[in-house]
């Protein structure tokens, strides 16, 4: 049992057993509590709900482990999906076939790669502060976004795209598995790759990196053409599940992408931070939200009470950290 | 009072008794008696990682001793040291890293005392201006007191950072190595300061592992090696080899190793220049030598590394390995070519301290240990981490424990291994030995003799004097950016060379 | 003129760039450089400057601060029913009461930034969830219309009457930003415990060294915000006249480009009331241009974050870094 222990938090993090204590936790509450919420349906929606945000955090994950942030996910994420609805209704909106539907989606990566590494170069070539970067970045695509749509939604998409948003294979929602795929890269690029690998000596001391002969500017701008990537795929995604494109679609969960990270244990100053971990974090998230809205809570006080959970965490790993110290000095 | 010669010195400033102090199981200090005299002018001598700083971090506050130490500060007992009460007893303390401010002002960081306290009070910047103005008088120098103090050249931050301690009226102040990157004038006005101080009453502590200057002027000093008092003693009579013998532990009569070059040349640099870092520097490098460059802060010895290790170009000359002319763009450049650089900040720049041992010894080699589809291979990595490790036996835990965790000298074997994992046939060492225990320093000595001897060719830096004189089979003196003499150390004396460096 | 220009480099290029700008759109639009026309910039951007300033002590003393916008809302609805239970209140019960709230938000924040070790970023994210989600759950995103009349009625200090026959006016938060920047000039330029907080941001382990309390200094950093914010919060009804949960959230992010444009600095110990006055004035200055030239107002965000970047990335730049190639 120990050496399993020792063996999961050797792969995964040190977080995982806590955060799956927490799951464990969470949903015992809930399920004593709430009536519907150990059943199929619920778990079921959970399932279709957790794809969305898990991107994004997913975008927001690589450049927190290298010490910097990336505030312009969302409206990245938009400027991708409206790429792909542009193409879609050039040709022939609801009646597209597949092949504008290829070149969209192609179209929608670029753009999410070209405006991850038009930031990445800033930050590594001039040095600029990255919350300060993607803080621009993030006014000038939702200024770009707004101004291309005149604020308003663009719909008409062919109905053969649903399946993505909707549908399921063997059981398994589309989005889910199109989120699990994508962690899973990440987990692999993030501790089996020699870019990986340079995230997190950059997270912890870019300087001490690039005098060990590591290339941090191409990394830097690797990082968060990755993140405009992944950022663009999730808004692939939402266009899909909304059946349309807003500009600001996803706002609220900017600053919720960043608290799941820091849930699942990745180190706000950079250098750790691992897949698993913010995964089950995404899981006890919204777990929580949708126990608390089985109960009859709104969407609003699930907001609050992630923002008071991770105080709790937080405070929780302080005392944890406070123990160990204290067993250290009375050994 | 045991161990004071000097038994008829003045009242007290201050009486230390049974200082302890443990961090984590490693022992800073044990049973430490540290006494000054009021006005007495006093040397704390050791070297690195001999307890100094971590005594001064006592006495002001910043550590707590562990219980059972004796604290008497002007004739008053203190069962503890904060920083609030060491200031307000007239303690004060120039440190080695200054602890200024850098956005702010020359005038705010010197008169930086008189904006503390709790209660909140207008700031007359014209008062802050006079105070200032009032305590660069006292050391004779004059600085642009509304200049943002990062804009200013370390030395001159050092001033500063003695004129602050000048206007908390202290009656005790320590200089933390104050003297290490100031120029002889400099010095010599800082020694006239001391001097007038110690004549008003106000008692000087130098801490410094280098003391030639500060001989003339203190009147005991206190040693200490790997946290443990030597002893006290008065400076008359006192020689720098004496000390450096008291210090270390070792006996200079200690051979030297160097020995003439067998190998053929690796490096030849020819006129190398930069502006305001080097000047025409030449000189050439053999496999299996180990060339010493010494010469004092600030004399264009860790700027030279750089250009050699691809950080920086130089403006002129040419750097040639094997034979064939470099033209570095990066670091990146001079690894592939070969060059090693390992850095002086080994805190900062040498590791990645949060950051495991293993992943620090294999930060160099990525593509070495990567396998199958470009992926890392687990197996390859930890086959050259354990390969290094055990070469070099550093003693560690678990490999995947943060490389902060270990002694200085263990991580320096680290960075050795990380270089030395890339196979290359230049080694820049830059002071190497900076923040190691003077009992791994030999076993880190050893290693660069045993590298040597495999056919590296290994350019040793070194401000400590010492360490080239017994460690290189030639030694290089620069000074102004310029190579200036060349030694063979087995037919120089180290007083001789000692005397050339630091006069 | 020529101390100015030393002491503050990034106000003195914002400063030109501002001119510039202002020169250029009263050439291209004569609508610009009018009484009616300044006026109602000031009048608009007051709120923006109240809470630049005291996000500004925040980051000067090395921290920074998400919630301020949702702790100003916060403050809004604590008010509305405050006042009413105490059957009306004025405007220095508003004033004392907005601030106490404010401070009392920001003092949580401290708190837990300090008594846990906590990074500030994670705190005021959390606090920004928190207070949001509790602010929406409690109010259910209602409106609120019945504010006491000495509250919602605009406060008119000036006016004056063009030729054109329209009114230029000044309205009250345009004095208290007044105020609140002079109030922050004061603490952070001249008091000790101002000097200290500029210390504590740029070297906290030197100022630790030298006595100075980091709770204390916490306390005061996000305290300040705090307490500028739900000032802020009293003063945006004389604009909107009404108090929506919603309507602030969001504005943080563009507050703090505007703050970090005028000079200050993450991560610590640079930045000044004139810079984030500046910082907003000239996100404010081109997005009013823009709209007086006619460009459509969906491109004025677009051409704002194009000029945050450019002014980000100018003043990093450092010339010598570039040409001389080091390989950082």
């Amino acid at each position: 049992m120990t050496a399993l222990y020792r063996r999961l938090t050797a792969a995964f993090g040190p977080e995982v057993p806590g955060l799956l204590g927490f799951l464990a936790l969470v949903i015992l509450v809930f399920s004593l509590t709430a009536p519907n919420f150990l059943t199929g349906a619920n778990f079921g929606s959970i399932a279709f709900q957790l794809p969305e945000l898990g991107l994004l955090t997913l975008a927001m994950l690589m450049p927190i482990i290298s010490g910097g942030f990336n505030l312009a996910i969302i409206y990245t994420a938009n400027m991708a999906g409206l790429t792909l609805a542009f193409v879609l209704n050039q040709y022939g909106g609801v009646d597209a076939g597949i092949m504008p539907f290829l070149i969209g989606t192609i179209l929608a990566l670029l753009v999410g790669a070209a405006s991850g590494a038009a930031m990445g170069a800033v930050i590594a070539y001039i040095g600029a502060h990255p919350i300060l970067v993607s803080l621009a970045m993030m006014i000038f695509l939702r200024g770009l976004g707004e101004f291309l749509t005149k604020g308003g939604d663009i719909s008409g998409f062919p109905p053969w795209m649903a399946t993505l948003g909707h549908g399921t294979v063997a059981g398994i929602p589309v989005p889910l598995i199109l989120f699990l795929a994508c962690a899973v890269l990440w987990h692999i690029l993030l501790t089996h790759t020699r870019h990986g690998f340079s995230v997190r000596m950059i997270g912890s001391n870019i300087r001490a990196a690039a005098y060990s002969g590591l290339h941090t500017k191409r990394t830097l701008v690797l990082i968060y053409t990755l993140s405009g990537v992944m950022c663009a795929i999730a808004g692939i995604l939402m266009l899909s599940r909304f059946n349309s494109v807003r500009v600001g679609h996803g706002e609220a969960l900017l600053l919720v992408t960043v608290l799941a990270c820091f849930l699942g244990g990745v180190d706000p100053f950079g250098g750790f931070g691992r897949v698993l971990p913010v995964v089950i974090a995404l899981i006890v998230l919204q777990v929580l939200s949708s126990g608390l809205n089985l109960m009859g809570a709104n969407q609003h006080l699930s907001t609050a009470v992630w923002g008071l959970f991770l105080v709790g965490v937080m405070i929780l790993r302080w005392g944890a950290g406070r123990i160990s110290d204290h067993r250290r000095k009375g050994r | 009072m045991p161990r004071d010669p000097a038994s008829a010195a003045p009242p007290d400033a201050l009486r230390l008794r049974g200082i302890r102090k443990v961090f984590g199981g490693v022992t800073a200090l044990d049973a430490v008696d540290f006494g000054v005299g009021a006005g007495e002018v006093h040397c704390l001598a050791g070297e690195n990682g001999s307890g100094k700083s971590t005594l001064i971090k006592i006495v002001t506050g910043v550590y707590q001793p562990d219980p059972g130490a004796g604290i008497e500060i002007f004739g008053q007992t203190h069962t503890q040291i904060t920083p609030t009460l060491a200031r307000k007893a007239g303690i004060a303390v120039i440190w080695q890293d200054l602890a200024l401010f850098p956005e702010m002002t020359v005038a705010e960081n010197i008169a930086f005392e008189t904006l503390l306290g709790n209660r909140p009070r207008w700031v007359s910047y014209a008062r802050l201006r006079d105070t200032a103005r009032a305590a660069l008088a006292r050391l004779d120098i004059d600085l642009d007191l509304e200049a943002r103090l990062g804009d200013l050249p370390i030395a001159q931050r050092q001033i500063v950072a003695i004129a602050r301690a000048l206007v908390s009226d202290a009656r005790l102040i320590f200089m933390d190595e104050p003297t290490a990157s100031l120029t002889q004038s400099e010095t010599d006005a800082l020694l006239a300061v001391v001097r007038t101080l110690s004549d008003r009453g106000v008692a000087v502590v130098f801490v410094s592992h280098r003391l030639a200057e500060v001989l003339e002027i203190a009147a005991r000093v206190t040693v200490l090696r790997d946290g443990r008092l030597v002893g006290v003693y008065p400076t008359e009579g006192m020689t720098q080899s004496r000390l450096s013998e008291l210090m270390t532990g070792t006996s200079f009569a200690q051979a030297v190793t160097a020995r003439d070059a067998a190998g053929p040349e690796v490096l030849r640099i020819e006129n190398l220049s930069r502006a305001g870092e080097y000047d025409d520097i030449s000189f050439t490098l053999h496999a299996g030598e180990v060339l010493g460059l010494t010469g004092l802060i600030g004399a264009g010895r860790t700027e030279l590394c750089h250009s050699l290790f691809g950080m920086t170009r130089p403006d002129r000359g040419r750097i040639l390995l094997n034979g064939e002319g470099l033209q570095l763009r990066s670091n990146r450049d001079a690894v592939a070519q070969g060059i090693a650089y390992v850095s002086e900040d080994r805190l900062a720049l040498g590791l990645i301290q949060p950051q495991s041992i293993a992943d620090n010894a294999v930060l160099s080699v990525l593509k070495r240990i990567s396998g199958a589809g470009g992926l890392l291979s687990a197996q390859k990595k930890e086959a050259t981490v354990s390969h290094w490790l055990r070469e070099l036996a550093v003693k560690i835990g678990l490999p995947e424990d943060p490389v902060s965790t270990l002694s200085g000298g263990n991580q320096q074997r680290v960075v050795l291994a990380k270089w030395l994992a890339t196979e290359p046939k230049v080694l820049l060492l830059d002071c190497p030995t900076v923040g190691v225990d003077v009992g791994a320093r030999a076993g880190i000595f050893r290693i660069v003799r045993q590298l040597a001897d495999r056919g590296l060719a290994i350019l040793l830096v070194s401000d400590e004097v010492p360490e080239v004189f017994l460690n290189a089979d030639r030694v290089l003196h620069m000074a102004g950016g310029r190579i200036i003499h060349q030694w063979d150390p087995r037919q120089t004396r180290l007083q001789d060379m000692e005397a050339a460096v630091y006069a | 003129m020529h101390s100015f220009l030393r002491a503050y480099p990034t106000e003195a290029k914002l400063f030109v760039v501002l001119i510039l700008i202002s020169t250029g759109l009263s050439l291209a639009s004569p609508d610009f450089l009018t009484l009616v026309n300044v006026t109602s910039l000031l009048n608009n951007n007051a709120v923006n400057v109240i809470w630049a300033v005291g996000l500004l002590v925040v980051l000067i003393a090395g921290g920074i601060d998400i919630s301020f916008a949702v702790a100003a809302s916060v403050v809004q609805y604590l008010c509305v029913y405050a006042f009413a239970a105490i059957g009306g209140g004025n405007w220095a019960i508003g004033f004392l009461f907005a601030g106490t709230f404010g401070l009392a938000l920001g003092l949580i924040n401290a708190f837990l930034i300090h008594q846990f070790r906590i990074i500030s970023i994670v705190v005021t994210i959390s606090t920004f969830n928190a207070f949001f989600g509790l602010l929406m759950f409690f109010s259910s995103g209602r409106f609120l219309y019945n504010l006491p009349s000495w509250w919602s009625s605009r406060v008119i200090l000036w006016e004056y009457q063009t030729a054109s026959g329209t009114w230029a006016e000044l309205i009250l938060p345009v004095a208290v930003m007044a105020a609140a920047m002079f109030a922050t000039w004061a603490l952070i330029r001249r008091t000790t415990t101002g000097r200290q907080l500029y210390a504590f941001g740029d070297n906290p382990e030197g100022a630790r060294r030298a006595g100075i309390s980091i709770g204390r200094m916490q306390a005061i950093a996000f305290g300040w915000s705090g307490m500028m914010a739900g000032i802020a919060g009293l003063m945006q009804t004389q604009i909107t006249k009404e108090v929506v949960p919603n309507a602030l959230i969001g504005r943080e992010l563009e507050v703090l480009a505007a703050v970090v444009l005028g000079g200050a600095r993450l991560g610590g110990g640079r930045g000044s009331v004139l810079g984030c006055f500046l910082g907003v004035l000239l996100v404010a200055v081109t997005q009013n241009g823009l709209n007086l030239l006619g460009v459509s107002p969906y491109a004025f965000k677009m051409v704002v974050g194009i000029i945050i970047l450019l002014a980000i990335s100018t003043s990093n730049l450092d010339p010598s870094r570039l040409f001389r190639g080091a390989a950082r």
